[in-house]
């Protein structure tokens, strides 16, 4: 197996524990003593990285490690944050709600973290997002869900790195409907990540004069699906898939076998391959198929130099696999989303002068007043705006086509084809 | 029992000492001692049902989520103030322990463990199904604004520890008194040998029944605290894995005694914690850890004690 | 139709899972929570033995259906000798014993294997559109509906279940060895009152279960993939089919595993298959509390 270099995480986590447990005692009852990282200017600022190191979400949680040790190394070669080296603190939190809520205690009241983030699956983010209000720490996640964004959280969650469910699938309607078809399929997860795809997509294809003609919803957990592809009509146009989890290469691979060679459209989320080679057997019917990519996986022939700069640091090929190994593809769909909020982090941390614990209500703020993120060697997924009220950032999307078994970008969505209206405003909040 | 026995001043001198750690602890450890109480509430509860009657379920996810969602859902659709909807909770997790246990006993052993184990699947999907209400896995929160009571912000750690103590005290000290009475020592009997307990003349089928509501509200209690004090409810809680910590911090701890849970999941908790900040594959230690608990000291660690040095612990 | 087939072959696959537990369960009386760990490892072994092998897929194959069996029932004896033997399958530790292997086995599988989900190829996958019979304009007519599909692969799996429960009905029913077993699964202590050696037997009897689990694992990962977690599913439907077909009872395992396979894919052809599976799970609830020995076996003591 790769072991990327992680001289930041173990020796100094408990370098980091052994300090805070002294301190912590000294300095008492106050959360998120401020102990020695305010007295001396030249120490650490930590960031606590909750990573879904087991659990369902660890195929992810190994590339988000791998991506956010390479943009803390390109921050620290660059002099850090206010001249300050940046520390990542990595805590497990096994894809559990429960877990994850008790993990931002930790890097709280043990380590001394300066913010947390980088979680990704909903369910750990929405069951840790309380404690991170009740902790006052500011919690970056890089999870695609719409719940930030809902009202649902707290002022000091943000996910200002990565664009959410609602604004991606408003974004394909427009493209499927005119170039593929207006009778669509939709095919998801039963439960709240799909059920957010099955209820978005069908109004914004609506809008767009099409109509959703089955909503086939597949329970969690399910490891055969043919027996749910019979419930596709006849009369179908488009097929649109959206599976997570460690079942999907299945369910692509019975799709392919279900339909043969006399097939409809088929528009899916590169979701469903993630970490997955599109050249394993079994897939080759997904030639002449669609996918959205949150990130082109494959470098394409316009490709900026951001692009390449970002695959050259976190360690993947031109088809997005880990150097070592050319079949260990990665999350490449995602895992930008940690670099680009460590960025964003940074950015938060200068413009406010950021130097301390005290000061983590002028970086929300100083977050919150961001608009306007360049596509750049900080954002090399594209640029981005950031909607300060709804602590939600919105960028573009990538269509691709399958072609010759490499991902074409096709169509680029502009970051206004998914905007929506706010639901929330927490900078009305009180911290 | 005389006032100063020891076990009342066992069980004094526990409380007192949670008392006392929250002023000698640093913040992470008594916010950490907060949820051990909690999850406590559950490990005792589940401990009336397979500690002291000798049943083993593998479905208590199901009373615990039952009490969590009672609450959450009365709090956040109803708009229905806190204590009342406490309350809800603990009643959703009895009647729902009055149905599942007049049907689940009907069967004995292994039977009766994935019986527990299926309607304890069967909530899960349930709730799952229902997901416009309860948002499924995703679960949602119950807001900072919401979680205060007669004006005190639940939310602070301080009122957090203290609440979860009260809630711990008066449960523990219940159920302590609990195992005393005759219903309580009946309950043993049933663990023991039920078909004489049946021919002494004791009604059997009711007293388990009985032992079941006791057990799955306590559960209850549980889930609807932690709700209320942690702020988030989701469908995880309903899955298999929230059924088998407590019986794995029962037996840890020691079935059959009284401050065995509270030991099980401190120690638990605890294992976990450390290990992962030695190594990321702590549930390897756990692993390991487990397998040589069972072989060296399966009456677990209170269990041990009684046996060997303490015979008069409760 | 195509719910059968699909059915068939979770319910081959599930088969074999089940009588491993179901041997295990009826001679040694005890409950392996670690028995779907024995099937990930079958599965994980398999993609370790085909891609040292490499070259064609379907050599490897061979080699991991031979291989991996054997490897993961050495792993079981090796529990049983120094674990559960130690605890005298006591049934409440035994289930703490077998929690904390599960545990072992999977993080010691993530370590190794790593979080991802890999992919075996198969032998040999053809597909294979299959006909339907529908009254047309000039009668009886056979097309081929779009979807309408089975691959050559999944028929195999199919085909291969049927023959190793033959075989292993034939080791039971005729063979000494099988003889001991059912002795042992009688009465224990009559058996080691004959001289049979008690101790060895469970041994056996758990690496045999291991096997059975691992080789249904090796047989499906050509369709799914081998993944650390894959073990949780495979344990549930195994002890509801074991509960179901009745305890000590070959045949029932079989009746049951094949009414469990295909009544979820059945069901979910007619109702959504949220209630398709609550439906499923209260019905063995049912089940279980109005005849918990289940459709064949004796009642319990």
């Amino acid at each position: 197996m790769k072991n990327i270099k992680t001289n930041v995480t173990r020796r100094n986590a408990l370098k980091g524990l052994g300090a805070g447990v002294g301190t912590l005692a000294a300095t008492g009852l106050l959360p998120g003593a401020m102990g020695f990282a305010q007295a001396q200017s030249s120490a650490p600022i930590k960031i606590g990285f909750q990573k879904h190191a087991t659990g369902v979400g660890s195929a992810y949680g190994r590339w988000y490690d791998a991506t956010t040790q390479a943009a803390v190394k390109r921050i620290n070669d660059g002099g850090g944050i206010n001249g300050r080296p940046v520390e990542v603190i990595i805590e497990d939190d096994g894809t559990d709600p429960k877990r994850g809520a008790e993990v931002l205690e930790k890097f709280e009241n043990q380590h001394n973290v300066d913010v947390a983030f980088g979680t990704l699956f909903s369910h750990v983010v929405i069951g840790s997002a309380p404690r991170a209000a009740e902790l006052k720490l500011p919690y970056f996640v890089v999870s695609e869900g719409h719940h930030v964004a809902s009202g649902m959280l707290n002022r000091y969650t943000l996910q200002p790195g990565i664009t959410d469910v609602k604004s991606q699938v408003q974004s394909m309607a427009p493209f499927v409907a005119s170039n593929l078809g207006k009778k669509v399929a939709m095919i998801y997860p039963d439960f709240a990540f799909g059920h957010d795809h099955r209820d978005y997509f069908s109004a914004a294809i609506a809008a767009q004069g099409g109509e959703v003609v089955a909503k086939i919803a597949v329970p969690p957990s399910e490891t055969s699906f043919t027996k749910y592809f019979p419930q596709i009509p006849r009369d179908t146009e488009v097929v649109y898939h959206v599976m997570v989890g460690p079942a999907v290469l299945t369910f692509v691979k019975e799709l392919g076998e279900f339909f043969g060679s006399n097939r409809p459209e088929i528009f899916g989320f590169i979701d469903s391959i993630e970490a997955v080679d599109i050249k394993s057997p079994g897939l080759e019917f997904l030639e002449g198929t669609y996918f959205w990519e949150g990130n082109p996986r494959h470098a394409q022939a316009n490709n900026s130099s951001f692009d390449t700069n970002f695959r050259a640091a976190v360690g993947v090929d031109n088809r997005g696999a880990s150097l070592a190994d050319s079949k260990d593809v990665s999350t490449y769909a995602h895992m930008f989303g940690c670099w680009e909020t460590l960025n964003v982090i940074k950015a938060g941390m200068e413009a406010s002068g950021y130097q301390g614990s005290a000061d983590r209500q002028k970086l929300i703020e100083a977050v919150e007043a961001m608009t306007n993120m360049p596509h750049s060697d900080d954002h090399p997924q594209g640029a981005k705006r950031f909607n300060g009220k709804t602590h939600q950032v919105f960028g573009s999307q990538y269509i691709s086509k399958v072609r010759d078994m490499s991902l074409v970008v096709e169509h680029t969505a502009s970051i206004e084809d998914g905007f929506y209206e706010d639901e929330v405003d927490y900078t009305t909040q009180s911290f | 029992m005389t006032l100063f026995s020891k076990p009342n001043l066992l069980h004094t001198g526990v409380l007192l000492g949670l008392i006392v750690l929250y002023f000698v602890l640093p913040p992470y450890h008594s916010g950490n001692l907060s949820r051990i109480m909690v999850l406590a509430i559950y490990a005792m509860g589940y401990n009336v049902l397979f500690g002291y009657t000798g049943l083993l379920s593998l479905g208590h996810a199901m009373f615990f989520a039952a009490g969590m969602y009672g609450f959450g859902l009365a709090v956040n659709l109803g708009g229905i103030t806190l204590p009342i909807a406490f309350i809800l909770g603990i009643l959703s997790a009895g009647i729902l322990a009055t149905v599942v246990g007049s049907l689940a006993l009907r069967t004995t052993g292994v039977a009766f463990m994935i019986v527990t184990l299926m309607f304890a699947q069967t909530a899960y999907l349930v709730v799952l199904y229902f997901g416009e209400y309860t948002r499924g896995d995703e679960g949602f929160v119950v807001q900072q604004a919401q979680r205060t009571f007669a004006g005190v912000d639940l939310t602070t750690d301080t009122a957090r520890y203290i609440t979860a103590l009260i809630l711990f005290a008066i449960c523990f000290l219940a159920l302590a008194r609990l195992v005393k009475t005759p219903f309580g020592k009946t309950l043993v009997a049933i663990r023991e040998n039920e078909e004489r307990a049946r021919m002494l003349g004791y009604d059997t089928k009711v007293h388990k029944l009985k032992a079941i509501i006791i057990s799955g509200m306590v559960a209850g209690v549980a889930g609807a605290s932690y709700a209320m004090l942690f702020g988030y409810v989701g469908a995880t809680f309903a899955t298999v894995q929230y059924s088998i910590l407590p019986l794995l911090w029962v037996l840890l701890g020691g079935a059959g005694t009284t401050v065995g849970p509270l030991i099980g999941v401190f120690f638990m908790f605890y294992l976990i914690d450390f290990s992962s900040s030695i190594t990321t594959a702590y549930l390897l230690v756990v692993g390991i850890v487990l397998v040589l608990l069972t072989m060296f000291a399966p009456k677990g660690i209170c269990g041990e004690l009684r046996r060997r040095v303490f015979p008069w612990l409760p | 139709m195509l719910a059968c087939l699909e059915g068939a072959v979770i319910a081959a696959v599930l088969a074999l899972t089940a009588m491993g537990l179901s041997i295990v369960f009826g001679v040694m009386r005890v409950v392996n929570v670690a028995h779907g760990e024995f099937f990930m490892l079958g599965a994980v072994m398999a993609w370790f033995v085909t891609y040292a092998i490499g070259g064609h897929p379907a050599l490897g194959f061979v080699a991991a259906l031979l291989i991996a069996p054997l490897l993961v029932s050495f792993i079981a004896a090796a529990a049983d000798t120094f674990i559960l033997k130690h605890i005298k399958y006591d049934p409440d530790r035994t289930i703490v014993a077998t929690i904390g292997l599960l545990y072992f086995f999977q993080q010691g599988t993530l370590m190794t294997f790593g979080p991802d989900a890999r992919p075996v190829e198969a032998p040999f996958n053809h597909r294979l559109a299959l006909p339907w019979i529908e009254n047309g304009e000039t009668g009886l007519q056979m097309f081929w509906p779009w979807g309408l599909s089975i691959t050559s692969y999944k028929l195999f799996v199919i085909a291969a279940a049927v023959v190793v429960l033959m075989g292993l009905w034939a080791l039971i029913t005729r063979t000494k060895i099988g003889l001991i077993m059912r002795a042992t699964q009688q009465d224990s202590e009559m058996a080691q009152a004959f001289g049979i050696p008690v101790g060895r037997v469970y041994s056996l009897v758990f690496g045999l279960g291991a096997a059975l689990a691992a080789l249904g694992a090796v047989l499906v990962v050509p369709i799914q993939q081998a993944h650390y977690l894959m073990g949780g599913e495979p344990l549930l439907l195994a002890f509801i089919v074991v509960i179901i077909g009745g305890l000590g009872s070959l045949p029932g395992t079989v009746v049951a595993a094949v009414l469990i396979g295909m009544s979820d894919g059945i069901i979910s052809v007619f109702f959504s298959p949220m209630i398709a599976k609550i439906i499923a799970t209260l019905f063995v609830t049912m089940v279980l509390i109005w005849r918990p020995q289940g459709l064949f076996g004796k009642v319990i003591r």
